[in-house]
C-alpha cells in the first residue's frame, strides 16, 4: 500500500492570518485518518488547498503521485479526490434520487455527452447508496426539506456515487442524532473496507475519531501540532493543552 | 396521463396552425406573441433553471436582427449605399434574392450570436448573482450605444429591411408567412427545451442554479454548462431577433433592436409571472403578458406603463412563484408531486 495523499510543507496565508502554516502529512491508500484539532486550527483550510478551492502559497500537494495544488475544483474531483462539506451543500431544489443522479462520474465527460441521456440503470444505484445512509424512505423529498443532519446523509451518499479513490470529510457527524453516530461509524469503515475509499476525516467527536481512524493528526494555531495512533494522541500533553487550555 | 399529454400538445398544435384563420385581424399580433414566447423559454434558461439572472439576452435579439438583414441586403447589394439613405428604393430585390437572403440571414441570424454568446460567456459568466446580472445589464445598453455608432448598419437612425418582394401574394400572405415561421420556431425551441431539460445538461443547470460550488466540488465543468446553455438561449433568441426585424420592417438600434427597457425587461417579466424554472411557466406567462400588455395600450392609452407597472407589483406580491408555481402549490397532485405523509415523517435508521 503506497502512500494516496502527499502534503509537503504546506502555507496559506489570508493577509495577515496564518491559515495553515508548514503543514506536512501523508495518508496511506486504503487507510482512514483522523485530522483534529481546535476551532480555528486551520482544518478546513488544508481540505480546500487540497481540493484546489484557494491556491496555496507555498508547498506542494501530491495526489496519487501527482501534483494537484495548480488544479481547478472540478478537475481535481474527477481525479478522485473529492470531499463533502461542514456546512452542508446539496441542491435543496431537487428531490434526492435527483442529487444523487448529478452526483454520478459520467463515463465520458466532454462537450459532446451535455446533452446525453441519463443512464437509467443509475437510479437503482442511487437508491441503493440511499438505502446504505438510511434515506431510502426520503428518496423523493427535495433535499432542501430533509432535516440537517440527513443533509448530511445525503450527502455522504453524493459522494459515494461519485464513487472517488479517496474521500475528505468534513465533520461527517456534526448535527447527526447521536443515536445514529454508531451507525454512521459502521457505515464509513464499511465505506472504508468494502469500497475501497481512503477517508481523511476531520472530527470533533472525540470518541468518534478515536474509535474510526488509525491514524491521527493534530492541528493548532495552523501547524501541525502531533500526529500519531489515536492512544498515542488521547496521551499527548500538547494535545490536551491545545483542546482544554494549558494550566 | 400520458394520453392526456398527447392530446393537449396535438391540440394546441393544431390551434397554433390555424390560429392565422380563426383570428386573421390578429395575424402579427400573434407571431409577436410567438416571438415573446421564445424571448421568455430562452431566458428561463438562465434565469430559471440555472438561477443566473441575465438582463444581456436581448444582445443576442438585436445582434441576430442586424446579421440577418445584413445579409440580406449585403448579399446582393452594397449595404453602405443601401443604409446611405434610400436604398430600399434603389435596390429591389428579385423574389428569389429576397427569399435566398432571408434563410442564408436566418441561419446566420442564430449561429453568429451563439458564437457572441460562447465569447463573451467565457468572459463573464464566472460572475455570478447582482454581479452577473448587471454586468449582462450593460451589455445590452453598451451593445445598443455601439450600433448606433457603426454607419454600415445605418447608425442611429437605423436600417431598413427588404420588403415583401412584389409578385408574391399580398401582405396577408407575407403575414402568414411570418406568422409560420415565428410559429415554427417557437415549437422547434419548445421542443429543443423540453428535449435538453431532460438530459443531463438539465440536472446540471438546477445544480448550478442550488449549488454552484457543490456542483464543482462534484467534479461538474460547470462553466461548459453554463456557455452553452448561453449559446442555446443566443441561438434561438437570434434567429427570433431576424424574424423580428424583417415583420417590423425597420431596425432602431436602441428601440427595436437592442430594446432592454421593454423586450429585454418584457422576457424577464413574462418567465416570473408564468413561473421561472418551469417548462410551460414562460409559455404561459408570455402569452398573458401579451394579452395584457396590448389591452393595456388599446384601453389605457396614455396610462399604459402605469397599468404594466401595477400588473408587475401583482405579480410580484401574489404569484413569487409564478403562475405554474402557484398552480403546484394549489394542485399538486395535477401540476407538482405529492410527498407521501409516511415518507416525510420517515426516521432514518441505520442498523
Amino acid at each position: 500500500m503506497g502512500t494516496i495523499l502527499e502534503v509537503d510543507k504546506v502555507y496559506k496565508y489570508f493577509g495577515g492570518v496564518k491559515a495553515n502554516e508548514n503543514i506536512s502529512l501523508t495518508v496511506e491508500q486504503g487507510s482512514i485518518v483522523g485530522l483534529i484539532g481546535p476551532n480555528g486550527s486551520g482544518k478546513t483550510t488544508l481540505f480546500n488547498s487540497i481540493v484546489g478551492t484557494h491556491p496555496i502559497d507555498k508547498g506542494t500537494i501530491k495526489f496519487e503521485d501527482r501534483e494537484v495544488s495548480k488544479l481547478p475544483v472540478p478537475v481535481v474531483a474527477k481525479l478522485g479526490l473529492l470531499r463533502t462539506f461542514q456546512q452542508t451543500r446539496i441542491y435543496g431544489k431537487l428531490n434526492c434520487i435527483q442529487n444523487m443522479l448529478i452526483s454520478s462520474k459520467p463515463e465520458k465527460d466532454n462537450i459532446f455527452t451535455v446533452f446525453s441521456k441519463i443512464p437509467e440503470d443509475l437510479t437503482e444505484k442511487a437508491e441503493k447508496l440511499l438505502e446504505f445512509v438510511g434515506l431510502y424512505q426520503k428518496r423523493k423529498l427535495r433535499a432542501g426539506d430533509l432535516s440537517f443532519g440527513q443533509q448530511k446523509l445525503l450527502e455522504l451518499a453524493m459522494a459515494l456515487m461519485n464513487e472517488p479513490k479517496m474521500l475528505l470529510l468534513d465533520e461527517p457527524t456534526a448535527g447527526i442524532n447521536p443515536a445514529l453516530i454508531n451507525g454512521i461509524i459502521d457505515r464509513l469503515i464499511k465505506v472504508n473496507k468494502e469500497f475501497g475509499i481512503t477517508l481523511l476525516v476531520i472530527e470533533h467527536n472525540m470518541r468518534v475519531i478515536m474509535n474510526l481512524a488509525q491514524k491521527i493528526f493534530c492541528l493548532a494555531h495552523g501547524q501541525l501540532l502531533a500526529e500519531g495512533l489515536p492512544e498515542q494522541i488521547k496521551n499527548d500533553k500538547r494535545v490536551i493543552n491545545a483542546y482544554l487550555g494549558a494550566q | 396521463m400520458k394520453k392526456n399529454n398527447l392530446i393537449l400538445y396535438g391540440s394546441l398544435l393544431v390551434l397554433g396552425l390555424f390560429a392565422p384563420f380563426i383570428f386573421p385581424a390578429f395575424k402579427l399580433q400573434i407571431s409577436f406573441m410567438w416571438i415573446l414566447v421564445i424571448l421568455a423559454l430562452t431566458w428561463d434558461v438562465q434565469g430559471g433553471q440555472m438561477g443566473y439572472n441575465s438582463f444581456g439576452n436581448i444582445l443576442f435579439f438585436g445582434i441576430g436582427m442586424y446579421i440577418c438583414a445584413g445579409v440580406q441586403i449585403g448579399m446582393f447589394f452594397p449595404l453602405a449605399e443601401w443604409t446611405a439613405s434610400g436604398g430600399e428604393k434603389t435596390f429591389i430585390h428579385m423574389p428569389s434574392q429576397y427569399f435566398q437572403g432571408f434563410f442564408i440571414g436566418l441561419i446566420l441570424a442564430g449561429i453568429v450570436p451563439a458564437i457572441v454568446a460562447a465569447v463573451i460567456g467565457y468572459g463573464i459568466l464566472g460572475l455570478r448573482g447582482h454581479y452577473f446580472a448587471i454586468c449582462t445589464l450593460g451589455l445590452g445598453i453598451a451593445a445598443g450605444e455601439i450600433a448606433g455608432g457603426i454607419e454600415l448598419i445605418g447608425a442611429g437612425q437605423g436600417m431598413t429591411v427588404p420588403p415583401w418582394p412584389k409578385g408574391i401574394g399580398d401582405t396577408e400572405l407575407r403575414s402568414e408567412f411570418f406568422y409560420y415561421l415565428c410559429f415554427v420556431l417557437m415549437v422547434a425551441t419548445f421542443i429543443f427545451l423540453r428535449w435538453a431539460y431532460q438530459t443531463r445538461f438539465g440536472l446540471v443547470l438546477n445544480a448550478i442554479r442550488d449549488n454552484e460550488d457543490k456542483a464543482e466540488a462534484m467534479g461538474i465543468h460547470t462553466m461548459r454548462y453554463k456557455i452553452i446553455g448561453w449559446v442555446v438561449s443566443a441561438f434561438f433568441v437570434g434567429i427570433a431577433g431576424g424574424l423580428m426585424g424583417n415583420m417590423v420592417g425597420y431596425i432602431e438600434p436602441t428601440e427595436i433592436a437592442f430594446a432592454g427597457a421593454t423586450y429585454g425587461v418584457f422576457m424577464v417579466l413574462m418567465a416570473i409571472l408564468g413561473g421561472k424554472g418551469t417548462l410551460w411557466g414562460p409559455v404561459i406567462g408570455a402569452i398573458i403578458f401579451h394579452i395584457f400588455k396590448e389591452g393595456f395600450w388599446i384601453f389605457f392609452l396614455g396610462w399604459q406603463y402605469v397599468a404594466l407597472g401595477m400588473l408587475i407589483i401583482i405579480i410580484v406580491v401574489f404569484f413569487p412563484e409564478g403562475i405554474m408555481g402557484w398552480l403546484r402549490e394549489k394542485y399538486p397532485e395535477k401540476f407538482g408531486e405529492v410527498v407521501d405523509e409516511a415518507d416525510k415523517k420517515a426516521q432514518v435508521e441505520l442498523k
